[in-house]
């Protein structure tokens, strides 16, 4: 089920400002991919436009290509909607739907695409919150809501709805920088038992992290302030850390900047 | 908010006792509205021959008054449920229409529309209701109460434009701009983490809405309803141009029958005898009543929210 | 589990019930204007038949029942009279409460009374504000029916506006400026009166403004307390004073052709002052905050 992304020459907007530039990337299936950079140079921005949530900002816009296999995800015939349906998000702050249990917050996604019989939704209720290492802790509760639960436990949470409805790829951005140490462990975790399964793509400003989880790592950088982002290299994670062909990388990763 | 401290200075203590002293005015002032409607409706209904909250016809000028508030309230009720039954949708619509359906640009600038409707003045509606709504309503009332008189409320014999059903739509107009306002600011404050959730698992726009928007904002669009309906019940000039001023109780809202309160204290204040005028007071004190209870229960549900978001926080 | 790769597209029926939601949305917002659109073409349509200058310089004394002709000048005197004495009385009290609301209260017991009591007055319907009037001013006090009596019913409906929208701009000051203030040694009340207020001065009279449009059209406690009458009353504290809302309903309840135009005439009156009012309150907030708007 895991795809392979094709990026290529791709700038984004917001209104009239350029936030990114000319971006071309392979994101390789079933492998996790991490992105890196300092502060402000657009790594959530073009994470987005991965899965087209880019635009539901008002007034940004997107040009250049993002291929899912053979698909161009903004042709002209590609509704959007279908494209989020396909590739899955979990984002910095865990957003679960307050007015709603734990076991609604992980069907959700699933009641929006079809009937489901009671018993085939509790299926999948129970293998994504154990995807998500969440089912021991909440098993006794899933009626409960799903605000009620701690910061990790609720991302997990977040990480279980996104995985119940099947995507190709996930993208992460920040899953764990609201997160205690034992909370990301548990996270980290999940992400390499998940990468059996799907295309991950993390946004990270842990370098340590970054590291531990990702097989290939891009890092990301403005030239000077006001200027959009752009990709300065990606690679083997493990060239990245140890032998980056940029001065700039390797600046970034000791620390010297950001 | 704290506000940081300070020594107390020479010059403050007048300062600080006038604008308490305002503040207890108001509440003086809320106050004296229930003694004194309470002390002047007093003489009227001790001299009233029958039983003021069951009674229906209103003689309070005969020498023998004869009042009740019954077919009044009766008539407040009915017509302004009506009106919130035909305003709330509308306005639920108009609100999602600004905050998440119109072009950026253009929102605030159509919010600012709608809320021209609400400084329109009532006997503006009036004129308007009397002049152009009332005629207009003659056929599509008759329409009801040709294809539909097997529902009781479209029934009855003889359809007219001074009905029920007229007074409650201008009452729905004129509740419609506050009800879409509040509807529209709790709409606009949904959270957006939770929006781009909604959407992040491949809602469309409706299902983005009914997930994340309309839990959030149902607080506080009932409290938008409750204080609608408020207002709908206090109205009073453009609904007393309208209702044909009949002191019966009957469900058939196309028919000659309707009237409310407010409507009658306006109607009836100028041939009034001081007993009359006493017993419009009495009426005033139950309109008041009705009106803070309705009030109360907007507040208390917005109280309830701000708890419930602190909660979700 | 089925397979499934590539992009699926969505469901037609979803599709379509998200189409006719957005429709809905669009319809309701369409029903809304219609009435406005109605209201504003009807009376600029019916109000210009008598729109001239005999209406707004004369007043309706020795006009008979059928006779054509007269006007609202009395009623425009009365009803800017009446709502300056409104506004004399609603702001300073409304202010003060805002300052001791923002300023003194502290979130304490009785300042979260007031509180709740003002939002509570938002709610007091205009005829019962003419009621308790007539009660405690002419019937209790035997004072007679005259514009002051009228601009006491309309300062009771102005007071909750003027106090939330006084409130909102005084907690728009930044802390700050009063801890600016004080640290230099400036008396608190000072500081409130030379800091404080200048700073949310024109948001302030924006809301004044704002308060002020509403209740000029108020028609019910002058139906109560003002009463009625064809001629100029200059004095607001003696005898029956004309209003606008008061003339077009009076106007409006006559039975000849004669006496609704003159209805239609000063409801577009009344819309006139009431708009103007609305825009120049708009203007000042606008100015005020130029770099907010962008
Ligand atoms: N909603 C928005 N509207 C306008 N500009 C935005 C918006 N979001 C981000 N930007 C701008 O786009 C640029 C890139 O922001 P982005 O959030 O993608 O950076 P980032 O690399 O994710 O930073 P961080 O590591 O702090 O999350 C920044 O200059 C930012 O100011
Ligand atoms: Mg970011």
């Amino acid at each position: 089920m895991a795809k392979q992304i094709e990026v290529s020459d791709l700038d984004a907007y917001y209104g009239s400002h350029k936030a990114i530039e000319g971006i071309s990337m392979t994101i390789e299936p079933r492998s996790v991919t991490a992105f890196i950079g300092p502060s402000g140079c657009g790594k959530s921005t073009f994470l987005r436009t991965l899965n087209r949530m880019h635009e539901v900002i008002p007034g940004a816009r997107v040009e250049g290509k993002v291929r899912l296999e053979d698909q161009d995800l903004y042709g002209p015939s590609v509704d959007p909607v279908s494209v989020r349906r396909t590739i899955g998000m979990v984002f910095q702050r865990p957003n679960p739907f307050p007015t709603m249990s734990i076991f609604d917050n992980v069907a959700a996604g699933l009641k929006l695409n079809g009937r489901f019989s009671k018993s085939q939704l509790e299926g999948v209720v129970e293998e994504s919150l154990k995807g998500a290492n969440l089912w021991n802790e909440v098993k006794t509760r899933l009626n409960k809501p799903g605000a009620g639960l701690s910061g990790g436990q609720q991302q997990r949470l977040c990480i279980a709805r996104a995985i119940a409805v099947r995507p190709q790829v996930l993208l992460m951005d920040e899953p764990c920088s609201a997160l205690d140490p034992i909370s990301t462990l548990a996270i980290e975790d999940l992400i390499s038992e998940l990468k059996q399964e799907f295309t991950i793509v993390i946004v990270t400003h842990n370098m340590q992290q970054a590291a531990r989880v990702s097989e290939k790592t891009a890092f990301f950088n403005l030239a000077a302030q006001g200027q959009p982002g752009k990709l300065i290299e990606m690679d083997e994670t493990s060239k990245i850390f140890t032998n980056p062909t940029q001065k700039a990388t390797e600046d970034y990763i000791t620390g010297r900047f950001g | 908010m704290r506000r940081p401290a300070f020594r107390r200075s020479r010059g403050d203590g007048p300062f600080r006792f006038l604008s308490t002293a305002s503040g207890i005015v108001l509440l003086v002032i809320m106050a004296a509205i229930g003694v004194f409607l309470v002390v002047k409706a007093i003489p009227a209904l001790q001299a009233n021959t029958s039983h003021f909250l069951t009674e229906l016809t209103w003689n309070p000028n005969a020498t023998q008054p004869v009042f009740g508030i019954g077919a009044l309230a009766f008539g407040t009720l009915i017509s302004s449920f009506i009106a919130l039954i035909i305003a709330t949708p509308v306005a639920v619509g108009v609100a999602l229409f600004i905050s998440h359906y119109a072009p950026r640009r253009l929102a605030s600038a159509l919010g600012y529309l709608v809320d021209l409707l609400a400084a329109v003045p009532s006997v503006v509606y009036g004129l308007w209701g009397v002049a152009f709504l009332v005629p207009f309503m003659l056929s599509p009332s008759s329409f009801l109460n040709k294809y539909f008189a097997w529902i009781p409320i479209f029934g009855g014999d003889q359809v007219v434009g001074k009905s029920m059903l007229t007074a409650s739509l201008v009452l729905a107009i004129m509740i419609l701009p506050i009800i879409a306002a509040i509807s529209r600011e709790v709409f606009l404050q949904a959270p957006r983490i939770q929006e781009e959730a909604a959407l992040a698992l491949g809602a469309t726009r409706w299902e983005m809405i009914r997930m994340a928007v309309l839990p959030f904002g149902r607080p506080g669009v009932i409290t938008a309803a409750l204080l609608g309906l408020g207002r709908a019940m206090g109205e009073t000039i453009a609904v007393a141009l309208i209702f044909p001023a009949t002191f019966t109780i009957s469900f058939r809202i196309l028919s000659a029958n309707g009237n409310s309160i407010a409507a009658n204290i306006a109607n009836g204040f100028g041939e009034a005898t001081p007993i009359g005028r006493g017993a419009l007071i009495a009426s005033g004190l139950v309109l008041f009543l009705i009106t803070l209870l309705v009030n109360t229960a907007a507040r208390l549900v917005i109280a309830r929210r701000k708890e419930y978001a602190r909660a979700a926080a | 589990m089925t397979v499934v790769t590539g992009i699926q597209p969505i469901s037609a029926g979803r599709r379509v019930k998200d189409r006719a939601v957005q429709a809905l949305v669009y319809l309701a917002f369409a029903i809304a204007v219609v009435p406005l659109v109605s209201v504003l073409w009807l009376v600029i349509r019916n109000g210009l038949k008598r729109f001239d200058i005999e209406f707004l310089t004369h007043s309706m004394r020795n006009i008979g029942a059928r006779d054509a002709g007269g006007g609202a000048y009395h009623a425009i005197i009365g009803t800017l009279e009446q709502v300056l004495l409104a506004s004399l009385i609603a702001v300073p009290i409304g202010l003060l409460t805002a300052i001791y609301l923002v300023e003194y209260g502290n979130g304490g017991r009785l300042s979260r009374i007031v509180s709740f009591f003002v939002d509570v007055m938002t709610g007091v319907p205009s005829v019962v504000s003419g009621l308790f009037i007539l009660a405690f001013w002419i019937l209790a006090l035997g004072m007679p029916f005259s514009g002051f009596a009228g601009a006491l019913a309309l300062s009771i409906l102005m007071m909750p506006t003027v106090v939330r929208s006084a409130e909102e701009m005084l907690r728009l000051v930044p802390n700050e400026l009063r801890e600016a203030s004080y640290a230099l040694g400036v008396p608190k009340w000072r500081s409130i009166v030379k800091v404080v207020l200048p700073t949310a001065f024109t948001g302030i009279v924006t809301g004044v403004m704002l308060a002020v449009a509403r209740v000029a059209g108020e028609t019910a406690p002058l139906l109560l307390v003002v009463f009625s009458t064809d001629s100029i009353n200059n004095d607001p504290f003696n005898g029956p004073q004309m209003g606008l809302p008061l003339y077009v309903f009076d106007q409006a309840s006559r039975p000849n052709d004669t006496a609704i135009d003159r209805a239609w005439a000063g409801a577009l009156t009344l819309i006139l002052i009431i708009m103007l009012l609305n825009l120049v309150a708009r203007l000042i907030s606008w100015w005020r905050s130029p770099a907010k708007r962008g």
